[in-house]
């Protein structure tokens, strides 16, 4: 009798596996499949590009690939990704942090978003470049000036996400939450953020993609190592090859984040939705 | 003799609700003045917009925004609150939902798997609210409600929407609840034989200005309540034809 379930549970655990299998296979074979049209394609540029004489405005996919294998054995790439990447998490969550506290307040306080709300429009406007270029004028160029540029050009964009989560907070929850006596720190950790989860999440994962970005700026301005840095360089030196490589590089890293990092979060914030 | 400070008192000589937008003030209690003796169950009952619900807002603390004056007596501690909707955290599960209404570490945590038991609902626990039925859902409000041990239990038509049998299961439930408990009941309903099967007094208030069109007390033993003849002409005593 044991025996005999315990086969059909095994039965059962080896389907699963297999259509576990092909699922995950399936959900590959895409991804790949458009990969490899896009290398395919640029191969092909570059070999028009050479055929016209300029192949040094478009190196093809191995070229790219070797200049950055070589860049990794020097430990050139590893040292200008770390330290980009350094940037991005410290800036990323002061951001996420100041901005989420911003956007929790003005979506409680309509007073106060009646008075701030010119001033959230008029930071959403304005240009990273000119952060940038203020921090490091009023502040010099040193690393607290990058790393405060760069949270600076994003928490405009996270208030403006959480306040709309703040404005549709369910008011039944947060009645029910007093009765049953929940106080500040439960409210906010058991009622109000589940609800802006979703809304942390998409600023999140926007947040991400743009400070990566704005962080390559402000290294580009006015640092001496970082991915942006080597840009510079590559600028300098027109090695488009360079500058491919160490963008491809920083993007695989992104990805990276977003898959071991902000997927799983996610999944895990989303595990009570039917 | 209990003492006098034992009863309750609701008095509200006015509360409105002001202008906003298209819409115009309204005037929805306007010199109440209610008694209530400790562990009885108290039937509100009226038609929609008489003010019911705000009334039990006002009575719970929640709308402050009111002329008059709420007197909860000595004996009430604790006062619980069902909602006309479930209210469960959809991302907590059934038992912290539970576990998130008392205070950490508080020993009426012990109540709470005796008390999913007698309502059937010990399997469930672990459960997120919203793969649940509505009728399951409105039992974990229930447990919710009992488990903080209350002085003083306000219901806002707490089986309103769910199906004739369902709904009628959890009125044993709550008569079974409410007789180990005796604690003070508000009752907010539009279902007249649900009235005359819970409550054992009934207030039928007016609308407008919420006068108590009718004070009527029920006079049914714990086992005539499941009679659907008695009670059907309980209701027909207390409320006549209309």
């Amino acid at each position: 009798m044991a025996r005999a379930s315990m086969l059909t549970s095994s039965i059962a655990k080896d389907s699963k596996a297999s259509i576990g299998g092909r699922v995950m296979s399936n959900r590959l074979v895409w991804p790949l499949l458009s990969l490899g049209v896009l290398v395919g394609l640029w191969e092909i540029a570059a070999l028009a590009a050479d055929y016209a004489g300029r192949s040094r405005t478009l190196p093809g996919p191995g070229d790219v690939a070797s200049t950055m294998l070589r860049e990794y054995q020097s430990g050139a790439l590893t040292t200008h990704v770390m330290a980009t990447l350094g940037r991005v998490a410290i800036s990323f969550p002061i951001a996420m942090l100041i901005g989420a506290a911003i956007g929790i307040f003005l979506g409680r306080v309509k007073t106060a978003d009646r008075f701030f709300d010119s001033w959230l429009i008029f930071f959403l406007n304005l240009p990273a470049l000119v952060i940038i270029i203020l921090c490091y004028v009023w502040l010099g160029l040193t690393e607290t000036a990058a790393i405060l540029a760069v949270a600076i050009n994003k928490i405009p964009n996270v208030a403006v996400m959480v306040r709309e989560g703040a404005r549709s907070l369910s008011r039944d929850l947060s009645e029910m939450a007093s009765v049953y006596n929940f106080g500040f720190w439960k409210t906010l950790r058991h009622v109000t953020l589940p609800q802006l989860a979703p809304f942390l999440i998409a600023a999140a994962r926007g947040g991400l993609a743009i400070v990566w970005k704005i962080v390559l700026v402000v290294e580009l301005l006015g640092r001496s190592n970082g991915v942006g840095y080597q840009l510079n360089v590559g600028f300098q030196l027109f090695d488009v090859a360079m500058i491919l490589a160490y963008a491809i590089a920083f993007i695989m890293v992104v990805q990276l984040i977003e898959i071991a990092i902000l997927q799983p979060i996610e999944a895990r914030v989303n595990r009570w939705r039917r | 003799m209990a003492p006098v400070t034992d009863t309750i008192r609701i008095r509200i000589d006015r509360k409105e609700f002001p202008a906003l937008g298209t819409r115009e003030a309204n005037l929805v209690l306007n010199g109440l003045d209610i008694t209530i003796e400790p562990r009885s169950f108290v039937v509100l009952t009226g038609p929609s917009g008489c003010g019911k619900s705000t009334l039990l807002n006002i009575v719970a603390g929640l709308d402050p925004d009111y002329d008059g004056e709420i007197t909860l007596g000595d004996a009430v501690k604790r006062t619980a609150f069902i909602f006309q909707t479930p209210r469960l955290l959809p991302w907590r599960t059934v038992h912290d939902n539970l576990l998130l209404s008392l205070p950490d570490g508080d020993p009426r945590t012990a109540g709470i798997a005796p008390l999913l038991e007698r309502v059937g609902m010990t399997e469930a626990a672990g459960a997120y609210p919203e793969r649940l039925s509505l009728g399951m859902q409105r039992r974990v409000a229930l447990v919710r409600g009992f488990v903080q041990e209350p002085d003083l239990l306000l219901m806002d038509e707490p089986f309103v929407s769910l199906d004739d049998p369902t709904a009628q299961e959890l009125r044993q439930v709550l008569i079974d609840l409410w007789n180990r408990v005796r604690a003070t009941v508000i009752f907010v309903t539009h279902d007249r034989t649900e009235a005359v099967m819970l409550g054992t007094r009934i207030l039928r208030l007016g609308r407008g200005s919420a006068t108590v069109l009718q004070d009527a007390e029920v006079r049914l033993t714990r086992d005539e309540r499941l009679e659907p003849d008695i009670v059907r002409a309980e209701v027909k005593r207390i409320f006549g034809d209309t």
